[in-house]
């Protein structure tokens, strides 16, 4: 539970960030420190630099722009959480970001650090998947962007590019009258998800599903849009039988594993269950 | 002045602790303090083929390093301090640090001294081992195959002891009409007290002595213990546990780090400090609990219960700790028939060496693993013969008429209304009226249940006569020594160690309830063998009992002094004085009095003392209890059990319970939501598992689960007070009583809550999925 040591350093620009990266190989971003520090107090994590990047202010807040939601990438889960812009237009980011950890957890936690470590229990991720991510994303070329599709590579492993910061994650914000949610079942020790999943859909006055999300996280090594679920429902008429056939589906786009906790079977049924809990909640009428 | 005895005070030692002014063992800095770090084993079975230290000892800031071969013969090994008669127990040699084998993945290989934490943290990885890897065993009926790995040549078949206890004779069964036969699963738990522990040592080269601070329930023990493995004279050797951050147990035993620590003191002629992390907890702090229970139980139709058996096989780990062949033994066998009236009884018990961190007390320690396997069986009989469990408990517990009662295993319960208990918590649960409510919810598709637990625990550990024949190495009594001071104030030396229980409070109260004097006059002094001459310490719910009634009787000392001196100053016969409202007053004349003020400051100045009556106002008792006490009581749970997932959630817990006079409410209510908590934790939640390899595979807080606060709702409690008969306080013991009660009361619920599916037993915890799987199960079946 002692690190090993390292040097720190305190950076005020995102550009400084990337200098200090390039320069030090073997380098590491701390952001809320909340993922990293623990690695690295079990040693499973040995930086022999830290790059803070806490101080930058300019990192934090959330926007809206055109049909997109920004956030910064130092914007905590306690700020998402109790964002007015989020919970209007986004309650399953907001639902989330509530969920992850505790208060002292959220207080710290940030939503780029949580998406860059990339661990296949975190809730951020789903929600990333259901409103298609884009990363804003400073390196040693410049500025670019990353989509979220493709870009979880496996537990912690993700497709950003080395030596670079994460400064903005947007989401796009579903068309108007959908509903969102996030559920959860948390790890009685760890409290990360077992299974989380997030979902959206619209249903037309008709009766017809013409807009719907469903990812999920926790289950598996990779976080996964349940396109199976989503191919389902896009075009039907809501009914409690077609949620329940669709949520059979739910862990059809999954790699999904098992540990002592909760076994693969086990955790296959969570994902059915889950998605058909998430499901009735944005497809309820009323 | 009123009464402080039984007032619901509170806790003065909690400003202290929560502004962080408490003094934990961690917290001492000393100038020129070393820090010690211990390279562990990663394998749960090798032999040590070479052990290169050089690179280690080279690293700038190291002092020291020291494997096993270099402390062989400078310090002695770990003792066990607990030996059942006519078990054949052996105890092989443990040393502090494994000389050419290890035997548990934390077992301790070698140690860096340097001048800081994180440099001889570093210093572990630069030291060279070369490991013959072994096959390792680490469940205990595996370990007694033939075949099996073998820990020790001195116990063949890895069996460590084999005791047996009990009446049971065939014939007395002959005319049972049913016999239920379960195996159970008591799993192994991780203790966890916040306060990891620690241990610093400050050796004075020049006077040969000894000062150590360490995380300690029971310091005169250690200081015993340590005497003898560190060679240091007793009167040279000062052990110091004055904060301590709970123990559950797992700082009753000696280990090898802190011996190490002292060696390594003693060596160097310079202080030096170690605390373990969490992962060390989890690896190398004695673990609790891990049985499996094989029970019969023998009755007749009109729920009658004529005989339990057991054969138990208990897992000892690796090296048996200090205390731990009694757990499953004495502390366990010897209730195995509870509170009812069970006429045969037996207990045949294995302890069994394996590849696992040593096991020891843990909250309950023995008393909780024989509840649950009796309140498990007694739910199981009431189903087989069509009977509701409450009214199988009514029809069997020893009635309060029938006190004292012996039990079939020679305990003699000393008193004990369990009816009443049982009567009262089904009123609070309203138990008849949610025997209603599940039907319907039953069939509104709800699955709801209900679990009561009518239990007894010994507590007030115990006569030491009875220590000595059940092989515990060492007495039970206890010291105290009361002190009023020429102001009236007052200090109480306390051979009993609180380590986050209240007794500051309670035990203040006790005095100050004598005196008649403000609790703030009082100061506890505990947990520190320099002040206290002798004490046996904090466990086996036998502070209050054994460490209070000590106290109470040091009190009545001082009144006695103090009234022969009040009499010689009112001039009248001692007959004639008596102590009311802090005055000794003339009997008949009471406007004839001196305060026991006054009457202090006289036996300071002692200008005139009546005749043979000597200076100063102190008193001393060293009280050893005739007879354990019992406390007993009524617990119930009503849970609610998801349908999709397994989950259980708890709806309700009703808790009474009878430990006698209840000296501080509050305090006695906050031990019980502890003990509920952790006894829950066990049956949900919290289970330590090795792989084939031995590794511990929840070994950090990310995969072992605690209980937290928000997993239950608001425990509903309550007391009933039957007084034990036999100490001057007429209390009983409240630390375990919840841990004992909790586990067999939620599964018990989870069970009744599954009865439409027919469910007989699911291992604990009772995780999500293994419910869900107990569903499907028998839905497929
Ligand atoms: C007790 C506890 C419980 C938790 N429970 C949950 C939970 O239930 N659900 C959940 O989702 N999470 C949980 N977390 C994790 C928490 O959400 C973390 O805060 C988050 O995952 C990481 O964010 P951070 O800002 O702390 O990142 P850090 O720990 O500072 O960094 C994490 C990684 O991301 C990199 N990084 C950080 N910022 C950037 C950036 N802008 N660009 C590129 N790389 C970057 C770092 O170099 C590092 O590799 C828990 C954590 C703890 C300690």
């Amino acid at each position: 539970m002692i690190p090993s040591a390292f040097a720190y350093e305190r950076v005020q620009t995102v550009e400084q960030a990337v200098r200090a990266l390039q320069a030090n190989p073997g380098a590491k971003l701390l952001a809320g420190g909340h993922s990293l520090i623990p690695l690295m107090k079990m040693r499973l994590a040995t930086p022999t630099r830290l790059v803070d990047i806490s101080g930058i202010r300019e990192l934090r807040g959330v926007w809206k722009k055109d049909d997109r939601l920004v956030i910064g990438a130092l914007t905590t889960h306690r700020e998402i959480a109790t964002d007015r812009v989020v919970r209007t237009h986004l309650p399953a980011l907001a639902e989330a970001a509530s969920r992850v950890g505790d208060l002292q957890v959220r207080n710290r936690g940030t939503i780029g650090g949580n998406l860059a470590h990339a661990d296949p229990s975190s809730d951020l991720p789903a929600v990333a998947l259901a409103f298609d991510a884009v990363f804003d994303v400073l390196g040693p070329e410049g500025m670019q962007t990353v989509p979220i599709d493709g870009y979880f590579l496996g537990p912690l492993v993700t497709a950003l590019p080395e030596n670079s910061v994460i400064t903005a994650v947007s989401l796009k914000l579903p068309p108007s009258g959908t509903r969102s949610t996030y559920v959860k079942y948390p790890h009685p020790a760890s409290g990360y998800a077992v299974v989380g999943v997030a979902a959206a859909a619209r249903v037309e006055p008709d009766g017809v599903i013409d807009f719907v999300r469903v990812a999920v996280t926790g289950a598996g090594d990779v976080p996964y849009r349940a396109q199976a679920v989503e191919d389902a429902l896009l075009g039907q008429h809501v009914s409690d039988d077609l949620i329940r056939e669709a949520a059979a589906h739910a862990a059809d786009d999954g790699s999904i594993s098992g540990d002592l906790f909760a076994s693969e079977a086990y955790r296959r049924h969570l994902c059915s269950v889950y998605v058909e809990r998430a499901l009735r909640k944005v497809l309820s009428r009323g | 002045m009123a009464t402080v005895f039984g007032k619901a005070v509170k806790r003065r030692e909690d400003p202290r602790l929560i502004t962080g002014h408490g003094q934990y063992t961690d917290d001492v800095r000393l100038p020129g303090l070393l820090y010690a770090a211990i390279l562990r084993s990663p394998h749960a079975h090798a032999r040590i083929r070479k052990i290169d230290t050089s690179q280690a000892l080279r690293h700038p800031g190291v002092v020291a390093v020291f494997t096993g071969q270099d402390i062989q013969g400078k310090m002695g090994t770990i003792p066990t301090a607990w030996l059942p008669p006519d078990s054949g127990i052996v105890t092989p040699p443990h040393h502090a640090l494994a000389v050419d084998r290890v035997r548990y993945v934390g077992d301790g290989v070698a140690m860096v001294i340097a001048e800081d934490r994180y440099t001889a943290r570093d210093a572990l990885d630069l030291i060279q081992v070369e490991y013959e890897v072994l096959p390792a065993v680490v469940d205990q009926e595996a370990a007694m195959q033939e075949g099996a790995p073998q820990l020790h040549d001195e116990a063949p078949g890895n069996v460590a002891f084999h005791w047996k206890v009990g009446n049971f004779d065939p014939s007395a069964v002959q005319d049972a009409d049913v016999v239920i036969r379960q195996r159970f699963r008591q799993q192994r738990l991780v203790p966890n007290p916040m306060e990891p522990r620690s241990a610093v040592a400050d050796y004075n080269p020049a006077t040969g002595e000894m000062t150590m601070w360490l995380t300690s329930q029971n310091p005169h023990i250690h200081r015993f213990l340590l005497s003898g493995i560190l060679g240091i004279p007793e009167h040279k050797l000062r052990i110091i546990a004055t904060d301590v951050g709970g123990g559950f147990g797992s700082k009753i035993p000696c280990y090898p780090d802190e011996a190490l620590v002292g060696f390594a003191a003693k060596t160097l002629g310079r202080p030096v400090k170690w605390t373990e992390d969490r992962r060390e907890h989890f690896m190398a702090t004695t673990h609790g609990r891990d049985h499996y229970d094989d029970v019969e139980l023998y009755g007749k139709k009109d729920g009658t219960i004529l005989a339990i058996r057991v054969r138990a096989t208990a897992n000892m780990g690796a090296y048996l700790s200090t205390a731990a062949p009694g757990v499953p033994t004495i502390l366990f066998g010897l209730i195995i028939s509870g509170p009812y009236q069970i006429p045969y009884a037996e207990a045949d018990v294995y302890g069994v060496f394996t590849n696992t961190t040593p096991t020891d007390a843990y909250r309950g320690a023995g008393r909780p693993e024989a509840t649950y396997l009796l309140e498990r069986m007694v739910d199981l009989f009431a189903r087989e013969i069509g009977m509701d469990p409450v009214e199988v408990r009514r029809k069997n517990l020893v009635r309060a008429e029938q006190f004292p009662y012996n039990n079939p295993m020679g305990l003699t319960y000393d008193s004990g209304d369990y009816h009443g208990a049982l009567h009262k918590a089904l009123e609070m649960a309203g138990y008849a009226e949610f025997r209603r409510q599940q039907e319907e919810a039953r069939r509104a598709g709800r699955l709801v249940g209900v679990g009561v637990t009518t239990y007894v625990e010994i507590c007030g550990l115990g006569p030491s006569q009875v220590a000595g024949a059940v092989g515990f190495q060492g007495g039970l009594w206890e010291s105290a020594q009361v002190r009023i001071h020429p102001t009236g104030k007052v200090t109480v030396f306390t051979g009993s160690s609180p380590h986050g229980q209240g007794e500051e409070t309670t035990f203040a109260q006790i005095v100050a309830d004598r005196l008649h004097i403000p609790v703030e006059d009082v100061e506890i002094v505990h947990g520190d063998t320099a002040r206290i001459s002798m004490g046996w310490g904090t466990y086996g719910s036998r502070s209050t009992p054994v460490g209070g009634s000590a106290i109470a009787l040091a009190t009545e000392r001082v009144i006695e002094k103090a009234k022969k001196i009040a009499a010689h100053m009112l001039e009248v016969g001692e007959a004639d004085v008596e102590f009311e409202e802090g005055q000794f007053r003339v009997k008949g004349a009471p406007s004839r009095q001196v305060s026991l003020g006054d009457v202090t400051l006289q036996a300071y100045l002692a200008w005139n003392l009546p005749p043979g009556v000597e200076p100063a106002l102190e008193g001393q008792a060293f009280y050893d209890p005739s007879n354990f006490t019992y406390s007993f009581g009524t617990h119930i749970c009503q849970v609610e059990v998801d349908r999709d997932t397994g989950e259980v959630k708890i709806l309700r817990y009703i808790a009474v319970d009878d430990c006698g006079r209840v000296i501080n409410p509050m305090i006695a209510e906050g031990q019980v939501h502890g003990g509920i908590v952790q006894g829950i934790g066990q049956a949900l939640w919290e289970g330590a598992h090795y792989d084939e390899q031995g590794q511990l595979v929840t070994g950090t807080f990310m995969d072992y689960a605690m209980p937290r606060a928000h997993f239950f709702p608001t425990f509903e409690t309550a007391f009933q007070e039957t007084p034990s008969p036999h100490n001057p306080l007429g209390v009983k013991g409240i630390g375990e009583t919840g841990t004992i009660a909790s586990t067999p009361t939620v599964v018990n619920a989870v069970l009744d809550a599954l009865s439409p599916y027919g469910v007989r037993d699911i291992e604990m915890p009772l995780t999500p999925e293994r419910v869900w799987r107990a569903m499907k199960g028998a839905q497929e079946a």
